[in-house]
């Protein structure tokens, strides 16, 4: 997962390059949270442009991530999903 | 010539550790990958199986080991898959197959899991004993790609994904 935080925007962007299970999805999970509360940023975009491959894991992960954005009462999560 | 093994049968067992979620769903992928398969079945037949495996994983076992059984056949143009646990058991297998039921909401969980087998795969079977274990059934037919312009999937390509 790479991650790019745009200061000007308050725009985190996390681009998952891996496959999503019920194994990887813990290491995304606490990267993406660590990130997160490292940038309190406005807006968080999962770009899952490079993922192929995702099960139930993952959506429990975006549900919650969006959670703890209301949470930390920010501004609801973008989420980019193609494919 | 194509299409002449019509019945094909082979067993996985390993042990209940979330790194051979991939491992398995790729096993199955690979397997199955004599069929002809489309990219789509081939990716609907990945993601029930890691739905089943990451069941018998995180719910049946828990934080104890054990095995995981997949047996996998193949019967003309169907595919039959048995993935099983020894594992604590489900005490209410109806409501558990409800979409958005889930018994571990802490761990964000969807409760996704039971309604994906259901759609993806033609068939689902759930048989489950308390303190026994869990046998997880589902069958789905690969349509016969000679006629239709599909690209069937190739053993590299399920490998890759
Ligand atoms: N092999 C199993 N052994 C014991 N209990 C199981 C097993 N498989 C499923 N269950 C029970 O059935 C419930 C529903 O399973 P399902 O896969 O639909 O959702 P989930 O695993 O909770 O969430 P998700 O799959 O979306 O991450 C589980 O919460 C669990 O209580
Ligand atoms: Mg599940």
């Amino acid at each position: 997962m790479i991650t790019n935080y745009y200061e000007r925007d308050k725009l985190l962007v996390f681009k998952i390059n891996e496959e999503i299970d019920e194994c990887t999805v813990k290491d995304i999970r606490r990267k993406a949270d660590y990130e997160i509360e490292r940038f309190m940023p406005r807006e968080v975009v999962f770009d899952f442009d490079n993922v192929t491959f995702m099960d139930s894991a993952g959506i429990g992960m975006v549900i919650g991530r969006f959670k703890q954005a209301q949470l930390l009462r920010r501004k609801d999560k973008n989420c980019k999903f193609k494919q | 010539m194509k299409n002449k093994i019509n019945n094909n049968e082979m067993k996985l067992e390993f042990l209940s550790k979330s790194n051979n979620e991939a491992f398995a769903r790729i096993s199955v992928a690979a397997f199955v990958s004599q069929l002809d398969p489309t990219i789509e079945e081939i990716s609907d037949i990945k993601t029930a199986v890691s739905e089943a495996v990451t069941n018998a994983i995180v719910h049946g076992y828990e934080d104890s080991m054990g095995i995981v059984t997949i047996i996998c056949k193949i019967h003309e143009n169907e595919v039959y898959i048995e993935i099983s646990d020894n594992g604590k058991g489900i005490e209410n297998i109806e409501m558990a197959k409800q979409p958005l039921y889930t018994t571990r909401p802490n761990l964000e969980r969807s409760g996704m899991g039971f309604t994906i087998m259901e759609s993806f795969m033609d068939e689902l079977n759930v048989q489950s004993i308390l303190g026994l274990g869990t046998k997880v059934t589902m069958k789905k037919k690969i349509k016969q790609t000679e006629e239709i312009e599909d690209m069937p999937v190739t053993l590299e390509e399920a490998l890759r994904g």
